[in-house]
């Protein structure tokens, strides 16, 4: 095949924004999408509250909630009554803000997942969904939730957290032994939707030996939703997910290296085994704190990266990263918009939402990928 | 004499289990060490061993002075860069983001190029003259020009040793010379050391200054081509019992037709080569006559038959070999005539000529081979 060359390419070139421009054009165009998600998610619902309203809500705590803190609880009546005042800004404050933050954070979160599986994998199909990695963690969440919760009392979003986290590099674990013996990524997807379906199975087994309190406890959670978020939860996605967030942006040197292969990447200085075993720890437990926290969600952590680098058409790490994240919490918290208003009252699993609008980006890249082979 | 790299009894292999046993190699600054041999021998075990992708089994490997597994990864990295076979696929990568990978080991936490890495990076590439490559996607190139780009990532990385798996697979010939040029012009002015392996034995003579021949579990030679060139180590390292090699030319020849000679070519002065090649594609077994030992036809007709009769150089041909050439001749079922004027010293020829017609042998006069496919034998 002979490349395009000549003048047209290189002009095409020079009309490309620089790097870094296009970069921060991309964060920008994120960031006003986030906040405008903001605004319409706390607007729109089944009590609609006026745009002002909501700016002036918001400005008020976020106020005295600084003030606050800062006099070590010298305005706490003044945050109360802003928060409590009424119906409106209970709705706000305890629904529908904790809410949308988990459904950014969480989506961000899953998004960087999703991209860090494709790096250790060297496909753009990898995913937490696609790899049973999800399906695991289900499983053992479901276990907990069932034959534990007996014994543990209350399940804490810290308990279901860990069960994830536990479910998910279980089966990242089997699918990394799978990766040693098989070098054909189309089989290692196969291999990792078996295991998925096992997963499922196993769960399913549970199910039928459960009572129907946990059982509804388990359909509750794994339908996936941000629904009955509260600050605590918020809290808890925070911790785990800015550190983490921040340890793939360390990272993003030896990631953009590795993407040449491991044989280029060790030759340039990078201890590959470390380097992986760091990698695939981060991803499951990102994963694992989103699957903890609001089921498994399926397709984002596939989508969401491919989308970004054709945002950013550049796969650098150290844009492509940030960029991820915030593109993951806008298309959340839209997807999350969808499932809550569309059939209102009814409210819609997310996985349902992120489903119709990520499996289509996924067929799309499997046929440009594999023409991209025949050619 | 100053090595810079040696290994002393190196073994090599995967898993513990050894595959090539006493390896000692050792090379001074600016010096291209080539390692031939079948496919399979071992070669890139060899190359990933000594650029530390896979474990040594026993023995040491000494860059300048230090064994390998004592540098750190940074500092090895700023010693020795690769090419390999791997087909790499970078996702919206432009070339010159690929070759600025090389900077990897001189770069900070977040890999920021500073003026003097993106300096490097521009010279690597016009090292290759691929410097119109720099802002094309990376996915988009042919094979010869990500094999150049891929070796600008290797010189940009500054190393005092590059290390290449088989450089010039998938490339067309114009772009293995192109690449072996440039090696040879790193070796010869940035005193760079490159090790590498090629298939093409005749490219590895021309290029290299030293020749490791790995066969099986054994390094079969090492040393300077002309060395190897003497003995006829190559026919023994790839088992060549059929074809053979012509070491002179660097050319490689099939298997000769077997059984005695049916057609007699008289020849000589490169007349003669595309008579042999074609009576040879469809296994005609030939005698050929008379021809000068220093004569080109007398090179390829010994690769191609067992029955050529040879005369010294500079001298007259004697009776001895027209006795020999006609005894073959005569039993020959035709004659070509490939056409070599005749002179004073080979007038020898003329006289197998004529004895042929007094025997009524056809003769068939030709100018070019092209004539010979027509023929019916």
């Amino acid at each position: 095949m002979k490349p395009k060359e000549g003048i047209s390419a290189s002009d095409k070139e020079k009309n490309r924004l620089g790097n870094t421009g296009r970069f921060s054009f991309v964060m920008l165009l994120l960031g006003c999408m986030l906040i405008l998600a903001l605004v319409v998610n706390v607007n729109i619902g089944s009590v609609s509250v006026a745009v002002k309203d909501v700016f002036r809500m918001i400005g008020d705590g976020i106020r005295y909630g600084v003030a606050n803190i800062c006099t070590k609880g010298g305005y706490a009546q003044e945050f109360n009554s802003v928060i409590n005042g009424s119906t409106e800004s209970q709705i706000l404050f305890r629904i529908r803000i904790p809410r949308m933050l988990l459904a950014a954070v969480l989506g961000g979160a899953l998004s960087v997942s999703g991209y860090l599986l494709q790096v250790f994998f060297r496909n753009p199909i990898a995913g937490p969904f696609v790899l049973g990695i999800s399906s695991g963690a289900k499983m053992v969440v479901g276990i907990t939730l069932i034959f534990l919760a007996p014994y543990i009392g209350s399940i804490s979003s810290l308990t279901l957290i860990l069960a994830a986290f536990l479910g998910s590099l279980l089966i990242t674990f089997i699918v990394l032994l799978f990766s040693q013996k098989v070098r054909t990524m189309s089989i290692l997807l196969v291999v990792g939707i078996m295991v998925g379906y096992i997963c499922g199975a196993v769960t399913d087994f549970c199910i039928t030996f459960a009572n129907d309190h946990d059982v509804v406890n388990l359909t509750n959670w794994s339908m996936g939703a941000f629904a009955g978020a509260s600050w605590d939860n918020v809290r808890a996605a925070l911790l785990i997910c800015i550190p983490g967030i921040l340890l793939a942006l360390l990272l993003s040197k030896p990631i953009s290296a590795y993407a040449l292969g491991e044989g280029y990447a060790q030759s340039m200085g990078i201890r590959i085994k470390p380097f992986r075993i760091l990698l695939i720890l981060l991803s499951s437990l990102l994963s694992a704190s989103v699957t903890a926290l609001a089921g498994p969600i399926s397709f984002v952590g596939i989508a969401v990266p491919h989308i970004t680098r054709i945002l950013l058409r550049s796969s650098k790490p150290i844009f492509v990263i940030p960029a991820t994240f915030l593109c993951g919490a806008v298309f959340c918290v839209f997807c999350d918009l969808i499932a809550r208003t569309v059939f209102a009252p009814t409210e819609l699993a997310i996985g349902t939402v992120t489903s119709v609008f990520g499996a289509p980006i996924v067929i799309y890249m499997m046929v440009k990928r594999r023409r991209a082979q025949e050619d | 004499m100053d090595y810079y790299f040696k290994t002393e009894n190196l073994s090599v292999g995967y898993n513990g289990n050894t595959l090539i046993r006493d390896i000692n190699v050792k090379l001074e600054k600016g010096k291209i060490l080539t390692l031939i041999g079948p496919n399979g021998a071992g070669k890139s075990t060899i190359l990933k061993s000594i650029t530390r992708q896979l474990d040594t089994i026993r023995g040491s490997v000494y860059i300048n002075a230090q064994e390998i597994s004592e540098w750190s990864p940074k500092d090895m990295a700023k010693q020795v860069a690769v090419v390999l076979t791997d087909r790499i696929r970078p996702e919206l990568m432009t070339c010159a983001e690929v070759v600025a990978m090389g900077r990897y080991p001189y770069t900070n936490l977040f890999g920021k190029l500073t003026p003097k890495d993106r300096e490097a990076v521009r010279e690597a590439l016009e090292r290759v003259h691929a410097l119109d490559l720099a802002e094309q996607d990376f996915t988009t190139l042919s094979d010869g020009q990500r094999q150049r780009i891929m070796l600008a990532r290797a010189i940009c990385q500054e190393p005092e040793i590059i290390v290449l798996d088989e450089p010039t697979a998938y490339l067309d010939i114009r772009h293995k010379i192109e690449l072996l040029d440039i090696l040879r012009e790193m070796a010869q002015k940035k005193d760079i050391i490159v090790i590498m392996s090629l298939h093409e034995i005749d490219l590895a003579m021309k290029i290299s200054d030293y020749l490791l021949c790995v066969k099986g579990d054994t390094i079969e030679a090492f040393g300077p081509p002309e060395v190897i060139l003497e003995n006829r180590t190559i026919e023994h390292l790839y088992d060549l019992s059929n074809g053979s090699y012509n070491l002179l030319f660097g050319s490689i020849e099939l298997t000769k037709p077997k059984g005695a000679p049916r057609v007699f070519v008289v020849a000589g002065g490169g007349y003669g080569i595309s008579f042999y090649r074609a009576l040879q594609k469809r296994e005609v077994p030939f005698a050929t006559g008379i021809l000068f030992e220093n004569d080109v036809d007398c090179q390829v007709a010994t690769e191609l038959s067992n029955h050529v009769v040879a005369a010294p150089a500079f001298e007259a041909m004697t009776d001895e070999h027209f006795g020999k050439a006609s005894s073959l001749l005569l039993q020959c079922e035709a004659v070509i005539d490939a056409g070599t004027p005749a002179g004073s010293f080979n007038r020898l020829n003329l006289k197998l000529l004529e004895l042929a017609e007094n025997n009524s042998i056809p003769i068939h006069c030709g100018k070019s081979a092209a004539e010979a496919h027509s023929w019916n034998t």
